[in-house]
């Protein structure tokens, strides 16, 4: 992949969701999303798996962020509602407990980030055809790694079923 | 920097073709939407502008272009004019990666044959699955940001209905991957052409609507819902949400909306011909002419989404929501789990 791509696609990304947390108008958050996760979706291509990138947009783009949209075009919400009263006075202690906690979480993170150095780009036409060929995904999916898959299957019918069984109503 | 050569000269015209034939499609689209109309309902249908009205269609694009655009006050200014710009162009992104031809050198003008498609891509199924999944985020934000509340109640209902049509329409695909045993569209038109042998006798063309005949109809009836055509036209039901979605807008804003409907229904036709009627090729026929064929095929397809507008009423909402979950999804898993199964007996 050429840098200028990657910068690109990355500064999007960031941006983007920089801006779903920052600004107060959930429309504007959920397409803000959807822009991040398109240049997600780019710097797929970029790393030559093509595959990758396109289930990442009918996945996400395609599918969950319209229910997203979905759900706040249900809710019609404007904006974000600030918290109704007076605003609860926060002791000096939990604050600095706070700062102490987000300075470790800092500090953890440029550790952990120093620790991975730089990786060398590898120019592998070779690696890049098992990545990119849907034939080896799929091999690596459902026979390799079959019983990972089979488990998170489950695991997402339990929430569905969890989540019709909280959401229904009492007969 | 790249220099420029005669296979990136041909990509730019070919490029540039597409695009252009694209909105002319649009426009001849429309002609034929109104002459068909007038003959299903026994009138004449335009016949005024140019001979037997041809020109219609330019009149029809002078007056949208000369209108005033208006925006209501209450609406949400980017995504007012975000929403008919995102519809037009995956309406339009999508056909990039639909084969209409074999490669070829234009009678020796370049040096190595090239495909006649915009982007070769070994995933091109999923791609046209990914980009018409986008496409109505169009819709529903021109429904929200028009804060009015048909749009609104346009936009939703066309947000469900996508979600419910979308996967008999995924699973109707991959009837069709499970049988060419590829992503790509171009091997899947390949793997098309020729002709079978009924019994020894009956010429049969090798295409793949012959071995999923179900797959065929559910890729066809979800993607009239995909296009909101009538019978499945719920985003725009005039009778009960005066124009749906687009209600509040005018001029060339509202003309991107309906250029982005008719290229739609271009590209899920094209799509079906490239999925089950064997794309370019016609068995006994020159395959170096590939895009007279296709041209020729999705036209028939359109004269029948045409034809289905003027002809059937329009669904009751609910009826449109069990249709799509209780009746076409079960038979689209069901015909997948056949085709699967037959795929390994014969295989």
């Amino acid at each position: 992949m050429a840098p200028w791509l990657f910068y690109l696609f990355a500064v999007i990304s960031v941006v983007s969701s920089l801006g779903v947390v920052g600004q107060r108008n959930p429309m504007y958050s959920v397409l803000l999303l959807i822009g991040s996760f398109i240049s997600l979706a780019g710097l797929y291509v970029g790393l030559d798996s093509p595959f990758v990138a396109v289930t990442q947009i009918v996945v996400y783009t395609g599918a969950i962020m319209v229910l997203f949209l979905f759900v706040v075009m249900l809710l019609n919400a404007p904006r974000e509602d600030v918290a109704p009263g007076p605003r609860l006075p926060i002791p000096g202690a939990i604050k600095a407990y706070g700062v102490a906690l987000a300075v470790a979480m800092a500090a953890m993170l440029v550790w952990a980030l120093s620790r991975l150095g730089a990786v060398p780009f590898v120019d592998d036409p070779q690696a890049a055809a098992r990545v990119a060929s849907v034939r080896d995904i799929g091999v690596m999916l459902f026979r390799d790694h079959a019983f990972a898959f089979e488990v998170t299957s489950i695991l997402i019918l339990v929430a569905m079923v969890g989540a019709v069984v909280l959401a229904k109503k009492t007969v | 920097m790249p220099t420029i050569s005669p296979s990136l000269v041909f990509q730019l015209t070919l490029i540039g073709l597409v695009f252009f034939s694209l909105q002319i499609s649009a426009a001849v689209l429309v002609y034929f939407e109104r002459k068909i109309s007038g003959w299903a309902q026994q009138r004449v249908g335009p016949n005024r502008v140019g001979p037997l009205g041809l020109l219609q269609p330019l009149a029809d694009i002078v007056k949208l272009i000369f209108k005033e655009e208006l925006r209501p006050q209450a609406a949400d200014k980017w995504l007012f004019y975000l929403a008919p710009v995102l519809s037009a162009t995956t309406a339009f992104a999508a056909f990039a990666v639909i084969p209409f031809g074999p490669p070829t050198t234009f009678f020796g003008l370049l040096e190595k044959p090239v495909p006649l498609q915009v982007a070769d891509l070994n995933v091109a199924v999923l791609v046209v699955f990914a980009i018409t999944s986008m496409g109505i985020y169009g819709i529903v934000l021109a429904g929200w940001a028009s804060n009015s509340k048909y749009s609104m109640l346009g936009g939703l209902r066309s947000a469900a209905q996508m979600i419910s049509y979308e996967i008999a329409y995924g699973l109707a695909l991959a009837s069709v991957l499970v049988i060419a045993n590829t992503l790509s569209l171009r091997e899947i038109v390949d793997g098309q052409a020729g002709v079978w042998w009924l019994f020894n006798i009956i010429p049969v063309p090798a295409w793949y609507v012959f071995l999923a005949p179900v797959g065929f109809f559910i890729f066809f009836v979800a993607g009239i819902a995909e296009t909101n055509r009538a019978p499945f036209d719920f985003p725009e039901a005039e009778q009960e949400l005066v124009a749906g979605y687009h209600t509040e807008y005018s001029s060339m804003s509202f003309a991107l909306f309906f250029l982005a409907e008719y290229v739609n229904m271009v590209v899920v036709c094209g799509v079906t011909v490239s999925l089950f009627l064997g794309g370019f090729y016609m068995p006994g026929l020159p395959v170096w002419l590939g895009p007279l064929w296709f041209v020729g095929k999705v036209a028939v397809l359109l004269f029948f989404y045409i034809w289905m507008r003027w002809t059937l009423p329009r669904f009751r909402y609910d009826q449109l929501m069990d249709f799509g979950w209780k009746r076409l999804l079960p038979l689209a898993i069901v015909n997948l789990l056949v085709t699967a199964a037959g795929v390994l007996y014969w295989s």
